[in-house]
């Protein structure tokens, strides 16, 4: 399906688009653009606005200003058929169909292939079941939709938006109230669709990792504007992020995508001697009894340095690669000094590390 | 495949059961009545077609043809409309506890109705059928626009009920009222009407309603394939190709027109319109318009010639209103509707 000169260009896109609710434009001058075979996704806090983008260039709401783009042909001049064969949706409003089988919730996808009386043909339902297949939900087609559990509901929706065979499809949180196998398996689906099939996909996320990780684009919402867009590796950065949600407990590391709840204030209490990992279930356990601990030496490339970074009061590190100076080793002797415990999680030490052993004697005599 | 072929075979049965009851309802109600004909003697007046053969013959050929026939053929065709009425609204609202009858509909209908023919008939004015059908369209729609009003506020399904309801016990007091004070002797028949009943009616009455409710018909069966992606909610619907703000006009425009032909013919009858598709749906196990449609339709039909029945016989020579029947058959069904939502969906 890809593989034509569209592929270069976008499929759909959007010009001063403003949206929001009733007559007062809620967010203004919103610019995006999607090719076939990428993701965009669209990130921010709640009640930022993602919904609302979304809910109108699938047309649930008026635009407020602008134009939405599809094919570079402006998306208002499609009729309802026309643009139901060219762009799918799967919303967060959850729907009760009465005694309507998976199938046949999946075959109303092929409704705007039908004829006046929308009955399926041989093919429409062959499409079904390779909708059904692709989403791994066959043994679902003879259950009744609305006994299914939210993760499978989720995934049979999904399939009447392939079994549409848009070329656009536009997805609102479509991992919310999913477990992590539920939300891993959707977004597998998803990303297979838009290898396989070059299909445009335009979506919001709460998740923040799974976005960086999925995402070829990301565009950042927030309040009454777009705040910024770009590749996932310019978004996903600790300041931004802490800045776009505000966040004041607890911090993102944007490296590993991780959070972490806020540290223990105070002058710290215990001295952890970690790296390679070990660290980590100390730091943690300290932080959740509420006690205010310092971390040392750590290698700035070392696993437990952010986590440590964000739970420890203070935190001695040493530039990555480098061996540990002295002028390290005594500021974190000073500082293991002033702890009232020293806790040391390594059972064996390098020559790179051989301050870090130095620090375990001065604990030991220290603990005596 | 299998599935799919099995739920063919359950559609066939469960029409040819229908059809089959339905026959049956229409023996046993031409049969029956304060004149006691016997089966040789019906089969003697549809057969011949005319009233030759003896006095006796002449009588009961008046007696199933002027009477019984066009009664029995208004509470098929009235009752299969408000069926389908009732499925609609229920499609349209999603709420499957909707229906002409307690969303105040066949009251707003029955209340322009008494306006228009005291005021016409005060004046020595006849009223003809499609005259009484524009009278009740005209109620109905203006009870469908409170309606619509209050569910564009209200998400709650039970409180748009309660003020569908509400409408309906202040259209049907006004009704009360001009009907007691209106004194022309033609006006006594009102009473009757208003409280429903498929009694009087001639066959110029069946030949209007039976134009205007299968014209409708037809164009509520244009409707299934949107009706059917309506059921996934505004939203998929909307993705599918249906033009929203069009469909729902449709919509409440041909259950406005069905369910004002019945309460201009009968006046207002309750609950068929809510207990009738549920029925239906558990008969077929689907909710798919293509095959719901029609069902509802004979549904209705058979369910109407039932209650009928006993509105005419239980306590013959009286006879009972068509709508007190209705309910005591229908009420259960809304109050086990109602419990069951709340389970589903609290």
């Amino acid at each position: 399906m890809a593989g034509d000169s569209l592929i270069s260009g976008d499929y759909i896109y959007t010009e001063h688009m403003a949206v929001g609710y009733g007559k007062t434009p809620l967010i203004r001058e919103i610019e995006l653009h999607v090719k076939r075979g990428e993701i965009v996704t669209l990130i921010g806090p709640n009640g930022a606005g993602k919904s609302t983008i979304l809910k109108s260039i699938i047309r649930q709401l008026d635009l407020l200003g602008g134009t939405v783009y599809l094919e570079q042909s402006p998306m208002q001049k499609l009729s309802e058929p026309q643009l139901a064969r060219k762009m799918a949706v799967l919303m967060t409003e959850r729907i009760h169909p009465e005694l309507m089988t998976c199938a046949e919730v999946v075959g109303c996808g092929r409704y705007p292939y039908t004829g006046r009386m929308g009955i399926l043909s041989r093919e429409d339902w062959k499409k079904v079941e390779e909708a059904m297949a692709l989403v791994h939900a066959e043994e679902l087609a003879d259950q009744e939709f609305s006994r299914l559990s939210d993760g499978q509901k989720q995934r049979i929706l999904l399939a009447r938006a392939i079994c549409q065979e848009p070329e656009v499809i536009v997805l609102d949180e479509p991992t919310s109230f999913l477990d992590i196998r539920h939300k891993l398996e959707l977004l597998t689906i998803l990303k297979d669709l838009v290898r396989r099939k070059g299909v445009a996909v335009l979506m919001s996320l709460h998740e923040l990792d799974l976005a960086q990780r999925l995402s070829d684009y990301v565009v950042c919402v927030n309040g009454d504007r777009i705040e910024r867009c770009g590749l996932p590796e310019a978004i996903f950065t600790s300041d931004y992020i802490t800045k776009l949600y505000g966040i004041t407990k607890g911090s993102y590391d944007g490296r590993s995508g991780a959070l972490e709840l806020e540290p223990v204030k105070g002058t710290p209490r215990i001295f952890v001697i970690g790296g390679n990992g070990s660290g980590i279930p100390v730091y943690r356990r300290l932080q959740r009894s509420g006690i205010p601990f310092a971390a040392g030496i750590l290698h700035e490339n070392d696993m437990d340095y952010p986590v440590a970074r964000a739970l420890a009061s203070e935190v001695i590190s040493e530039a990555a690669f480098e061996p540990i100076r002295e002028e390290t080793y005594q500021r974190a002797a000073a500082l293991l000094e002033s702890c009232g415990e020293v806790i040391c999680c390594l059972d064996r030490f390098g020559p790179f590390n051989e301050e870090n052993r130095r620090l375990a004697e001065l604990g030991r005599e220290k603990m005596k | 495949m299998t599935d799919r072929k099995r739920k063919f075979g359950t559609y066939i049965l469960s029409f040819a059961g229908l059809t089959v009851l339905l026959i049956f309802l229409l023996i046993l109600n031409i049969n029956s009545g304060s004149v006691s004909l016997s089966v040789s003697e019906i089969w003697a007046v549809l057969l011949r077609l005319n009233g030759a053969g003896g006095d006796n013959a002449e009588t009961a050929f008046r007696i199933v043809w002027d009477i019984r026939l066009p009664r029995i053929l208004a509470a098929m065709i009235l009752g299969g409309a408000l069926s389908v009425s009732g499925f609609l609204l229920q499609t349209f609202f999603a709420n499957p506890i909707a229906g002409p009858f307690v969303l105040g509909i066949s009251s707003g209908a029955k209340l322009v109705v008494s306006l228009v023919l005291i005021f016409l008939l005060g004046r020595g004015i006849f009223v003809g059928s499609a005259g009484m059908i524009l009278a009740a369209f005209a109620g109905a729609m203006i009870s469908m626009g409170f309606v619509l009003l209050i569910s564009g506020r209200v998400r709650s399904m039970s409180i748009l009920i309660i003020c569908g309801v509400m409408i309906s016990y202040i259209c049907s007091a006004v009704t009360d009222f001009v009907i007691t004070f209106a004194d022309d002797a033609g006006i006594v028949n009102l009473h009757n009407w208003s409280l429903g009943s498929f009694s009087g009616t001639s066959w110029e009455n069946v030949k209007v309603m039976a134009a205007a409710v299968f014209a409708t018909l037809f164009l509520v069966f244009l409707l299934a394939k949107p009706i059917g992606a309506y059921q996934l909610g505004e939203v998929y619907a909307r993705n599918m190709g249906v033009n929203i703000r069009r469909f729902r006009v449709q919509l409440v425009l041909l259950s406005s027109i069905l369910s004002a032909c019945v309460t201009a013919f009968a006046g207002p009858i309750s609950f068929v319109g809510i207990a009738v598709p549920h029925l239906i749906k558990c008969l077929f196990r689907t909710a798919k318009p293509l095959v719901l449609i029609p069902g509802c339709f004979l549904g209705g039909a058979a369910f109407c010639l039932f209650c009928d029945l006993i509105a005419r016989t239980v306590f013959a020579p009286t006879e009972l209103s068509i709508s007190s029947v209705t309910a005591v058959f229908g009420a259960p069904i809304v109050i086990y509707l109602m419990i069951r939502k709340n389970k589903t969906f609290a």
